[in-house]
């Protein structure tokens, strides 16, 4: 192992370590002062995110470590950071939600922390085995957060219908990878690329196309797209509400960063197979996701359904990296509308864990009045919804006229029309919570502890003035993303 | 130039100062939160007069011009702060800033709670629209375009009638439905052309793409103007929005769409403006007819205004797509007109209702016995709305009709003189409801009991329509600076239409 392997995967040990030795620590932490846990848990994100900064300031970037299995390049950093921030708001989320629902448990943080690692090393996978590696990393912790709410019911049922999905999708996902490398020999991302290229007659081949194939179900599955979503509203809803605003935004950021680097790096070649289908799967997954969204009546299961359409308007950037010729213009887009979504869901769903009483599932109607007697809570959410909406000035609308464009230049109109039809249905819904909590009278309450009305706050303020100052983001998002192109 | 510290930057965005203000006034001081509000929004309608006194009549250009880069990375992004004015953006920011003091003063009583919030809105909704009036970049229009909205939708929402949910998330819905094939639209532009600047853009919209672009930015405007059939959302919005927010919504939030018609369709598109000309004309001339026949039959007072809004647009559209000098003009002439009087007909109309708390026709009769201040007034935006020579409407309606009698010429823009004729009896259909609504209000004897004693207009009301009246007849008197602040911006655009036209042959 040479130092820059050392240096590539350095953040990694860092947080993996910090999650191990914590589990011990925790053991000698009361079951009254759980919140040092939390503080350490904070402690570790913020050590692992300096020491990926400094290595991304310091070293030479990209690092290709270990053989081309690890790469450390502007893609993961970019996400690394976007991942890093969703734990650290995640554990200020958690704080005192796990005392108000009576799961406060020391290893919840552990686990989290475990989960960002499994993310971080998607982000940073430059191999099919590290894909996987990392996809088991990221959800095993999230299966068990999943039931971290036992002995209720809905918190059991949803760890195990999670459980059996995911595994079933890992299953597709290896299987793919086999097939893959029955194709191609190798499992190296830039040589299977290098691959096909030397033999043009492997971009046509069954074998490697079915191993595409399958990849992109497995994947699908952990986007939640269509038709692979089916787990997505009964795991969200039954899990503690803290874990699904995490896994809803962690467990997408990790499977599209998979997505971009396999297809992008691994199978241009094949791109013209590819690109129709993850356009109908894009399509249809918008369409699914905010058409079933409007007839929910539980907030937590509208908001499920609005992140399976979130994933179509990601997929419709990977299909304009497929088609057209701007494939690092794409990826970028993709990567900021993920930023965006991270920014808005995690605000939207932490507005959810303040009006939620004791967990029990919030309903759409306990918002009502909210306007009237918590006109803070009220406007951030208003704020969320508009940005879920896409409506200017916010991060949401930006993040979707980029992706919009990327369509539209990639030749996708079509696509991009289906895009704006379903943001005006999505518009319906999202806008039913901003009616009922400013037009209906009624009692809204909403728990707003220290960590939960930062972390509102915060949000709120990024959505609003990211909508009205992108350019640096997007420029930081170009950077890592033609950089990662211009290198395959 | 200074960005930050402009002319138009601070007519834009001085409202914001007073929401500022807002935010940090306890909700309990209803009337230091009034007092906010309309200093807020007068100060901001002395900066649009110092604007009105920097600009240049004589010159056709854009004016008084911030531009600084926004969003550029690369040769991917082009996106600028651009603010500019001509004369029909000048007169519509100058209604709008006239406007929303009108029509937050007119609050005072009406609005009792929740005032910090619906100041709050009030103050927002006006940067919205300026915004929109003064960007001349597309994406920076797009965005003042659908920002807009929302505080409109939660003025209607929350302070609305019985049925103010249907009314505001119709209202949000049909109008996002129309913006976002302008969105999809301007991202061509933006691609194709690669700038988002109007001015870059002009003249260099490849022919071929004009039809279908004409189209996707035709959608956005026509539901926001409303161009018949697109029209079922203004009745419903505008009887359930609270007075103020009707008066805006007439008054301002119209002419949107219609300046949006002006300065991009026939702006940016002008040979598929010629070749669509007569298919609007119908509709216009349609939209005439019919809002006058459905404004007759109305029991709500409210709701005949709104449909009268229907008829007075179509005079607008049928004056834009004339495409010659005088129909634009008068189009331009009449979105102020508009303004003026349907504003101050929902101002009359909020009066009584917060003394009678009903809007019906029938309830009334013989008022002007009981309210003889009251009367008079309505008496002459009555016959001002009706377009009476000497008022503000008929100026404009005359300009509008001499234009689409010019457009019927054999190879102008109509090509035929029906137009023109079926128009002209839109104006004695509006004589006709607009005289009917005035009879079963005030003349006659009065029937029913709860009209006795009522009270007649206070000061504050007084304070609040006379500026509209005081307008009312200068157009309809000196309508001269009115046209010599827009002629020489129109044109210029006339003439870029005719070389688009000339080119096309």
């Amino acid at each position: 192992m040479t130092t820059s392997d050392f240096n590539a995967i350095l953040p990694l040990i860092v947080l993996a370590g910090w999650a191990s030795l914590m589990l011990l620590v925790d053991l000698w932490i009361p079951k009254t002062r759980k919140d040092i846990t939390a503080a350490l848990a904070l402690l570790g994100l913020a050590v692992t995110l300096a020491v990926l900064l400094v290595i991304a300031a310091t070293g030479p970037t990209p690092i290709v470590a270990f053989g081309g299995m690890i790469v450390l390049d502007g893609f993961t950093v970019f996400l690394n950071v976007l991942v890093l921030g969703t734990g650290g708001l995640a554990v200020l989320l958690a704080l005192n939600y796990l005392k108000r629902v009576n799961i406060e448990r020391g290893e919840f943080y552990t686990l989290l922390l475990f989960s960002i690692a499994g993310m971080m090393m998607m982000a940073s996978a430059g191999d099919l085995i590290v894909v996987f590696l990392a996809l088991e990393t990221l959800s095993i912790p999230l299966y068990i957060l999943s039931g971290f709410a036992r002995p209720r019911l809905d918190s059991e049922e949803s760890a195990l219908k999670y459980f059996l999905l995911g595994a079933f999708a890992s299953g597709f996902l290896v299987y793919g990878i086999a097939l893959t490398y029955g194709a191609t020999a190798t499992t190296s991302l830039s040589q299977i690329a290098a691959a096909v290229a030397a033999n043009g007659a492997l971009a046509a081949d069954p074998l490697l196309l079915a191993g595409a194939a399958l990849i992109l179900v497995g994947l699908g599955f952990k986007v939640a797209a269509v038709p692979f979503h089916m787990w997505a509203p009964d795991v969200y809803e039954g899990a503690p509400t803290i874990v699904t605003a995490f896994m809803s935004v962690g467990a997408k950021i990790g499977g599209f960063a998979a997505l971009v680097r396999v297809f992008f790096i691994a199978f241009p070649a094949l791109a013209a197979h590819w690109t129709p289908v993850v356009a109908a799967i894009s399509a249809l997954t918008m369409i699914l996701g905010n058409v079933a969204a409007i007839a929910q009546s539980s907030i937590k299961r509208m908001l499920a359904y609005s992140s399976i359409a979130h994933a179509g308007y990601v997929l419709m950037a990977v299909v304009a990296g497929g088609a057209g010729t701007m494939a690092g213009f794409a990826a970028s887009s993709a990567v900021f509308y993920l930023l965006g979504y991270a920014v808005m869901n995690l605000g939207a769903w932490a507005v959810v864990m303040a009006v939620e009483k004791d967990g029990a599932a919030a309903k759409v109607d306990d918002f009502a009045g909210l306007g009237a007697t918590r006109i803070g809570m009220a406007l951030a959410m208003t704020v969320f919804m508009l940005s879920l909406t896409g409506l200017p000035p916010t991060i949401g609308f930006i993040g979707k006229f980029y992706v919009f464009r990327a369509a539209i230049d990639s030749g996708y109109m079509w696509l991009a029309v289906v895009g704006v039809i379903t943001s005006l249905i999505s518009a319906f819904y999202y806008l039913r919570v901003v009616m009922v909590m400013w037009m209906q009278s009624g009692q809204g309450e909403a728990v707003t502890p220290l960590g939960l009305s930062t972390v509102v706050t915060l949000s709120a303020l990024a959505t609003f003035i990211l909508g009205i100052v992108p350019g640096p983001l997007m420029a930081a998002a170009e950077r890592a993303l033609l950089a990662l192109l211009a290198k395959a | 130039m200074n960005v930050l510290f402009s002319t138009l930057t601070l007519v834009t965005f001085f409202p914001l100062v007073g929401v500022a203000l807002l935010l940090f006034t306890p909700k309990e001081q209803k009337d230091t939160i009034r007092w906010i509000a309309v200093g807020a929004s007068l100060t901001t309608f002395l900066i649009s007069l110092v604007m009105l006194a920097q600009f240049n009549p004589a010159d056709p250009n854009m004016q008084l011009v911030v531009r600084s880069p926004w969003i550029r990375i690369g040769s991917n992004w082009n996106i600028d702060f651009y603010f500019g004015i001509d004369g029909a953006s000048l007169l519509l920011i100058l209604l709008t800033t006239f406007l929303t003091p009108i029509a937050i003063f007119s609050s005072w009583t009406a609005i009792e709670e929740r005032v910090k919030e619906y100041m709050i809105f009030f103050l927002l909704l006006e940067v919205g629209m300026v915004g929109v009036f003064v960007s001349l970049d597309l994406f920076l229009f797009y965005i003042f375009w659908e920002f807009s909205l929302v505080p409109m939708y939660l003025l209607v929402g929350i302070w609305g009638g019985q049925n103010r949910m249907y009314a505001a998330i119709k209202f949000f819905l049909y109008t996002m439905a129309g913006s976002i094939l302008m969105l999809l639209a301007i991202l061509w532009l933006g691609i194709n052309v690669g700038t988002f600047a109007y001015t870059d853009i002009l003249g260099k919209v490849p022919a071929a793409a004009q039809g279908l672009l004409f189209l996707a930015f035709a959608a956005a405007f026509a539901i926001k103007v409303p161009v018949w059939p697109l029209h079922s959302w203004l009745p419903d919005a505008h009887v359930e929005a609270p007075t103020a927010g009707s008066v805006i919504l007439a008054g301002v939030l119209l002419k949107l769409g219609t300046y949006g018609f002006l300065r991009f369709n026939l702006g940016l598109f002008p040979e598929a403006a010629k070749q669509y000309a007569p298919t609007i004309a119908v509709l216009a001339v349609i939209g005439i007819v019919y809002g006058a026949i459905v404004s007759y039959p109305q029991k709500d007072v409210k709701k005949l205004v709104a449909y009268s809004s229907v008829s007075h647009l179509g005079f607008v559209m049928l004056g834009l797509f004339a495409l010659n000098s005088q129909g634009i003009q008068g189009a331009i002439l009449q979105m102020i007109n508009h303004g003026l009087s349907t504003g101050a007909l929902f101002l009359l109309v909020g009066m009584i209702y917060e003394r009678r708390h009903t809007r019906e026709l029938a309830q009334f009769g013989g008022l002007w016995t009981v309210m003889p201040l009251y009367g008079t007034l309505t008496l002459i935006v009555t016959l001002s709305s009706m377009g009476l020579p000497g008022l503000n409407g008929f100026v404009g309606e005359f300009a509008i009709l001499l234009g689409a009698w010019g457009a019927g010429q054999p190879g102008a823009a109509y090509g035929s003189y029906a137009y023109a004729a079926v128009a002209s009896l839109g104006v004695i259909l509006a004589a006709v409801y607009m005289l009917w609504m005035f009879q079963k209000m005030f003349l006659g004897k009065v029937e029913n009991p709860h009209n006795n004693g009522l009270a007649d207009l206070n000061w504050r009301e007084v304070v609040v329509l006379v500026p509209l009246i005081i307008m009312i007849f200068w157009i309809g008197l000196y309508p001269a600076p009115f046209f010599d602040l827009m002629s020489p911006s129109v044109t210029q655009l006339v003439a870029a239409i005719q070389s688009a036209a000339v080119a096309l042959r």
